[in-house]
């Protein structure tokens, strides 16, 4: 591929290589590998993109490029990281503003410094591989603390990105209370980097706890769950409320997160143990991180709150039905991972189907495939119904009509 | 024969008199929303009774190239439901029906024009209530709420609308019935329900709302401080977030409006305050228990003259009589006044009061400050007589270079009143033409036609010579005794 309109696009605000084997995304080979570090930069790859016709793929640090769909094309792999500004942090506004290409750790011992932090749980396993600001932006994974601070959607106060056409533009602020205009950081967070490459955000922050404490419960499956729920209705204010079956298990753990002052966290542990009838605990060394080995597929499985517990059930009968061990572990408000072997795709196909069957409908509960060999995605239907796709489609249709950017990795073939 | 009588027609034949409005004097009452300063009278007013109705009229106008403009409650301060001469107004208070309140969920499903305080009323007797809370909330609709992502005091920690809607039902502007979400979270594909909370009715409109119900905090405990000055009371609002605190409300008054609010409802404020603070911590009796302590102790670090601690609830629904009452209040003292809303970085809250102040004395302008501190939204009220020749003129100009300061300060234009038919024409100071453009691509696609509530939220030739919200004496739902606080 001839790399030098690429180069002359970005005027020396960036670098262009050939791409080797190791960049392919998911399987499909990329051609070229463009680092930009200016927005303009950015603008410039994209406007010099769509106009050849070029697939172009944003890429952080990589952790979840095998998430999602795989792009058909990836003529043009763009690395934000060339972008890992930390733009403003003003501590006492409790708002930083980033440029995408920042690693979530540089994110985190920057704000820590003023007592705060980004409440925004994305697997450790992908933080310590360096995951960006604008890949989790990307796929927006949930954590722990979503049950009480939510998902990132819910943190996130503006973003910057650049459209397929070169076009910059900005929506939201940095103010955590703003209603001007469309909020087209939440459109596109979680967006797999359909719609346009995000270059900055502005993010709510919290202060960090003074102190943490855990509750822990192990036990049959059924009386877990009804305990995980139970503290979910009190009024105990858990930070966090997790579950953890492993394979082939008839048992699991709930492990409750307490969050607060140094004086209450001891109390609220105690009442929480007192409810649950489980023990003060250390942090489990499985919290906030993903169920799954590299390899194996991963699924993301939402609930309503009674219907966690059918999740967790299911998953059992599907491990006999089907002969594959399935771990499950996720919060108790209703989003959970599950991950299972890959090399038998009927298996998992029939697990992914049976897990779909214990919600009612997809208002109630969905699972998706997020990442999985090709032989399994072939054979299973990776996202499930997809209500509103067709105003999905539409809105792709606006921003993207050439379909430059990561096509075919989202929903519908987005 | 003209687009809009073609829609009357079919409309009168499907859906009869009794909820199709022709009659002109009818239709003057639909003629504005909280916004009383701009009058439309709508071409047509349909009372829809369900998700059909709204259908009907979606897919009629949709036919005819109609415009159509949701209403709610009509509570709205930046007439965000003003009507269209052209056009219909389909009306949606009469869905009013809590269809399901599932409390082993947390969620409720509601239908559009259920009032806010309503589904809180029947939820807290199962421990729980819906959390946000604007100021209108005993009269405005959860409908409503969804189109302006409505804030309120509380929403500093417990979020805004778009926090609490996991789902919707959407008649889009082509006429289609569409169910995105549920009462599950994180549904796949793009986040339509971020897009839809917040876009004031033009991207369609919602016929039920899926929403989260909030556990009922174990404790609650309120504070009023009085302190010499704005600047000792925004150091003390500063050392509490600074402490890691995140309370449940922190709101700030000046000397004008403690002036105002004593005048009106004799809430016991001290009135030689030069500023005060109300702060109400909630959570679990553990954690607020310590914190508010702290809290006490930095307020009075900070130059507090005087701490009232509410003893009961009845001592702290009086300190929050004086808050809610401030913007109504304001009618007391002043013949006419402006109600703006904008949001500045709580770090630029000393120099943007300063820079008020300097404006106020400069044009000769009277301006109240009544403003939720912890998060920086503003609601300056500018003072003026109306029968005073070029009074009207120099509170405009006033309460236009107040929204310039909190945009150089990095803030906002609106926090939580909207952008409406009242701030088109500031959203070019906020956002670049490119920014602008693309929001609209959201709206392309859910609205090629541009029929759906057209002239709101983005600046357009049409609405031109537009005004800031200017309003005389009490709002009208306060004189009704029907809001308290905007």
């Amino acid at each position: 591929m001839d790399l030098t309109p690429l180069a002359k696009a970005m005027d020396g605000a960036g670098t262009v290589r050939e791409a080797t084997d190791a960049d392919a995304v998911d399987g499909a080979p990329a051609g070229a590998v463009v680092r930009p570090r200016t927005v303009e930069a950015v603008s410039a790859v994209l406007r010099e993109a769509s106009a050849r016709g070029l697939a172009v793929v944003p890429r952080g640090a990589g952790t979840a490029l095998d998430w999602g769909a795989p792009p058909e094309r990836v003529d043009v792999l763009l690395e934000t990281g060339g972008l890992d500004a930390v733009v403003e942090h003003e501590a006492g506004d409790l708002v930083v503003v980033v440029q995408a290409g920042l690693p979530l750790s540089r994110l985190a011992e920057t704000v820590a410094g003023a007592g705060q932090e980004l409440v925004a749980d994305v697997p450790r396993e992908r933080v310590e591989r360096g995951a960006t600001v604008g890949g989790a932006l990307a796929t927006a994974p949930s954590g722990p603390r979503r049950l009480l601070r939510g998902g990132l959607r819910d943190l996130v106060l503006g973003a910057t990105v650049v459209r397929a056409d070169g076009t910059v533009a900005s929506s939201g602020g940095k103010v955590v209370k703003n209603v001007a205009g469309y909020d087209l950081a939440k459109l596109v967070t979680g967006a797999f980097g359909t719609l346009g490459v995000v270059v900055r955000a502005a993010f709510r922050l919290h202060p960090l706890p003074a102190e943490r404490g855990f509750v822990s419960v192990a036990g049959a499956l059924p009386d877990v769950a009804a305990a995980a729920r139970s503290v979910v209705a009190s009024q105990l204010a858990p930070a966090a409320v997790e579950l953890d079956r492993p394979a082939g298990s008839d048992d699991a753990t709930c492990v409750v997160l307490i969050e607060g002052t140094p004086a209450a966290v001891p109390v609220r542990q105690a009442e929480a143990w007192a409810m649950l009838g489980g023990s003060p605990a250390e942090e489990p060394a499985w919290w906030g991180r993903l169920p799954s080995a590299d390899g194996d597929v991963l699924l993301k499985v939402t609930a309503t709150l009674p219907g966690v517990a059918r999740v967790l059930e299911a998953a059992r009968a599907a491990e006999q039905v089907h002969g594959v061990g399935i771990t499950v572990r996720g919060s108790a408000g209703g989003v959970l991972w599950a991950s299972l072997p890959a090399d038998d795709p009927a298996a998992v196909a029939g697990v992914v189907a049976d897990l779909r069957r214990a919600a009612p409908g997809p208002a109630d509960g969905t699972v998706t495939v997020l990442r999985a060999p090709r032989a399994v995605r072939e054979a299973v239907d990776v996202w499930g119904p997809v209500p509103g796709l067709d105003l999905m489609r539409r809105v792709k249709e606006q921003f993207d009509p050439d379909r430059t950017l990561s096509p075919g990795r989202f929903v519908g073939g987005i | 024969m003209s687009g809009l009588q073609r829609v009357t027609t079919e409309l009168l034949a499907r859906l009869g008199e009794r909820q199709v409005v022709t009659d002109r004097q009818e239709l003057r009452t639909y003629e504005c929303d909280g916004l009383a300063h701009y009058k439309v009278v709508p071409g047509l007013v349909v009372l829809a009774r369900s998700a059909s109705d709204v259908q009907a009229v979606v897919r009629a106008c949709a036919r005819h190239g109609v415009p159509f403009v949701a209403r709610g409650s009509g509570t709205g301060l930046s007439g965000g439901a003003l009507p269209h001469a052209e056009g219909v107004l389909v009306v949606l208070s009469q869905m009013r029906e809590i269809l399901d309140v599932d409390v082993e969920a947390q969620r409720a499903v509601v239908e559009p024009g259920v009032i806010n305080l309503q589904l809180t009323r029947v939820t807290t007797p199962h421990g729980y209530y819906y959390a946000p809370d604007p100021s209108s909330q005993q009269v405005c609709s959860i409908g409503g709420n969804v189109a302006e992502n409505s804030g309120g005091a509380h929403c500093l920690k417990y979020g805004f609308t778009t926090n609490h809607v996991t789902g919707l039902d959407l008649v889009t502007p082509d006429g289609d019935l569409v169910t995105l979400g549920g009462k599950a979270p994180e549904p796949p594909g793009y986040d339509l329900l971020g897009a839809l909370v917040g876009s004031e009715g033009t991207l369609g409109v919602a016929t039920r709302v899926t929403v989260r119900l909030t556990r009922l905090p174990q404790e609650v405990r309120t504070l009023l401080a009085a302190f010499a000055s704005t600047d000792d009371a925004g150091a003390a609002t500063s050392a509490i977030i600074g402490a890691g605190i995140v309370p449940a409300a922190i709101e700030m008054m000046d000397a004008l409006a403690i002036e105002a609010a004593e005048e009106a409802v004799h809430c016991g404020y001290p009135r030689d305050a030069g500023a005060v603070l109300v702060v109400e911590l909630d959570g679990h009796a553990a954690d607020v228990e310590g914190e508010f302590d702290e809290v006490v102790r930095l307020v009075e670090a900070n130059g507090a003259r005087e701490v009232r601690v509410a003893a009961d609830d009845a001592e702290r629904a009086l300190i929050w009589k004086g808050r809610k009452s401030a913007f109504a209040a304001v009618g007391r003292i002043s013949p006419d006044y402006i109600v703006q809303d904008g949001v500045i970085p709580r770090t630029a809250l000393p120099a943007v009061l300063r820079a008020i102040a300097d404006l106020s004395s400069d044009k000769g302008v009277r301006v109240a400050n009544v403003f939720h501190a912890g998060d920086g939204n503003l609601h300056p009220l500018v003072l003026f007589d109306g029968s005073v020749q070029g009074e009207a003129e120099r509170a405009e100009e006033v309460s236009g270079a107040i929204l310039d300061l909190c945009i150089s300060s990095g803030g906002s234009i609106t926090g939580e009143h909207g952008v409406g038919s009242d701030k088109a024409k500031y959203m070019p100071r906020m956002f670049t033409d490119d920014d602008l453009d693309t929001m609209q691509l959201v709206r392309c696609a859910f609205d090629p036609g541009g029929i759906s509530n057209p002239g709101k939220v983005f600046p357009t030739p049409r609405l031109c010579g537009e005004r800031p919200g200017r309003r005389q004496g009490e709002h009208p739902l306060q004189k009704a005794g029907l809001a308290e606080v905007f």
